[in-house]
């Protein structure tokens, strides 16, 4: 199967991988799972105090499709709001990096990592109110 | 011995199909390996093409369907991920279905980690460490069958159980990579 050459360029220069401070108040962290590949995705946020994400990394393993769409919403992130963030569809993803539809399950994990990073950050920001 | 085959198709193609059935095997994840081997064989030698030289082409076709469908259900039975992932699917549970992203945490991020050691012990050519992890992994996958043992066939806890197949099919998934991490390595 052919990748796009919009999965090529993430695949082979994939933007913001690493990780942050998980200990870190304003950091959210995500992570899920695809048992069917075997793939498995961590994607983390940085929310500044005007409540804009101001840096994203992620580490995937899996192919070249969940790769490309976990460095993809890492450019997507940075500067939106977090409900703006939880907002992001995987149609949106699968559409941009021309994911054929077997490989739509890989945009599935990306807009879920999203997700997952979002509430473990409002989780925090809950827990900081209330103590 | 023509009549014979014939009963054998027959009765073959009544089992609609479930593959416990097939093999005479109770529907349960505990299966008696030894007598889905000698049932398999059994179901082989009797749809061999050799049987059916100058059988019709319609039995040649049923002979060949039957092959094909045998070899299918055993190798989904044989292996207890796919054992596990067949016997959920019968309660129409999709155990990998694609919309399901979440995992417990702590799986999750082990999975993270035994990916991470696998992909620096093939930066690193590292064959003892890849055959170390592989065997860390076979004791996480034998926990895993014990555990979904008990969740199928004692407390009937379909949930449980599908997390835990879950979990059962991604360790396979690693241990398939690090396999082909040390076949790499070793070409």
């Amino acid at each position: 199967m052919a990748y796009s050459d919009k999965v090529l360029d993430h695949y082979e220069n994939p933007r913001n991988v690493g990780s942050l401070d998980k200990n870190d108040p304003n950091v959210g962290t995500g992570m899920v799972g695809a048992p069917a590949c075997g793939d498995v995705m961590k994607l983390m946020i940085k929310v500044n105090d005007a409540g804009l994400i101001e840096d994203a990394k992620f580490k995937t393993y899996g192919c070249g499709s969940a790769i490309a769409s976990s460095s993809l919403v890492t450019e997507w992130l940075k500067g939106k709001t977090i409900d703006e963030a939880y907002a992001i569809k995987n149609s949106a993803i699968a559409e941009e990096l021309a994911l054929p539809p077997v490989k739509i399950h890989c945009s599935v994990l990306a807009e879920d990592a999203i997700k997952a990073a979002v509430a473990d950050i409002k989780a925090k920001q809950a827990g900081k109110e209330a103590a | 011995m023509r009549l014979w085959r014939k009963f054998y198709c027959l009765s073959l193609a009544s089992v609609s199909q479930n593959y416990f059935k097939l093999f005479d095997l109770d529907q349960s994840f505990c299966i008696d390996l030894s007598t889905l081997e000698r049932h398999y064989r059994k179901i082989q030698s009797a749809v061999h093409p050799d049987r059916f030289v100058t059988a019709s082409s319609a039995e040649k076709l049923s002979a060949m369907q039957q092959a094909t469908l045998a070899n299918e259900a055993y190798q989904t039975l044989k292996k207890p991920a796919s054992r596990a992932k067949y016997l959920l699917s019968l309660s129409q549970i999709d155990a990998t279905q694609e919309t399901n992203t979440a995992m417990p945490m702590d799986f999750l991020i082990q999975q993270m980690a035994w990916r991470e050691t696998l992909e620096d012990c093939k930066a690193d050519k590292d064959i003892a460490g890849l055959e170390q992890l592989a065997t860390e992994m076979r004791q996480a996958a034998h926990l895993l069958a014990e555990e979904l043992n008990r969740l199928f066939d004692e407390q009937n806890d379909l949930s449980a159980a599908t997390d835990a197949t879950r979990k059962l099919i991604f360790i396979d998934k690693v241990c398939e990579d690090i396999n082909k991490a040390i076949t790499q390595i070793e070409d």
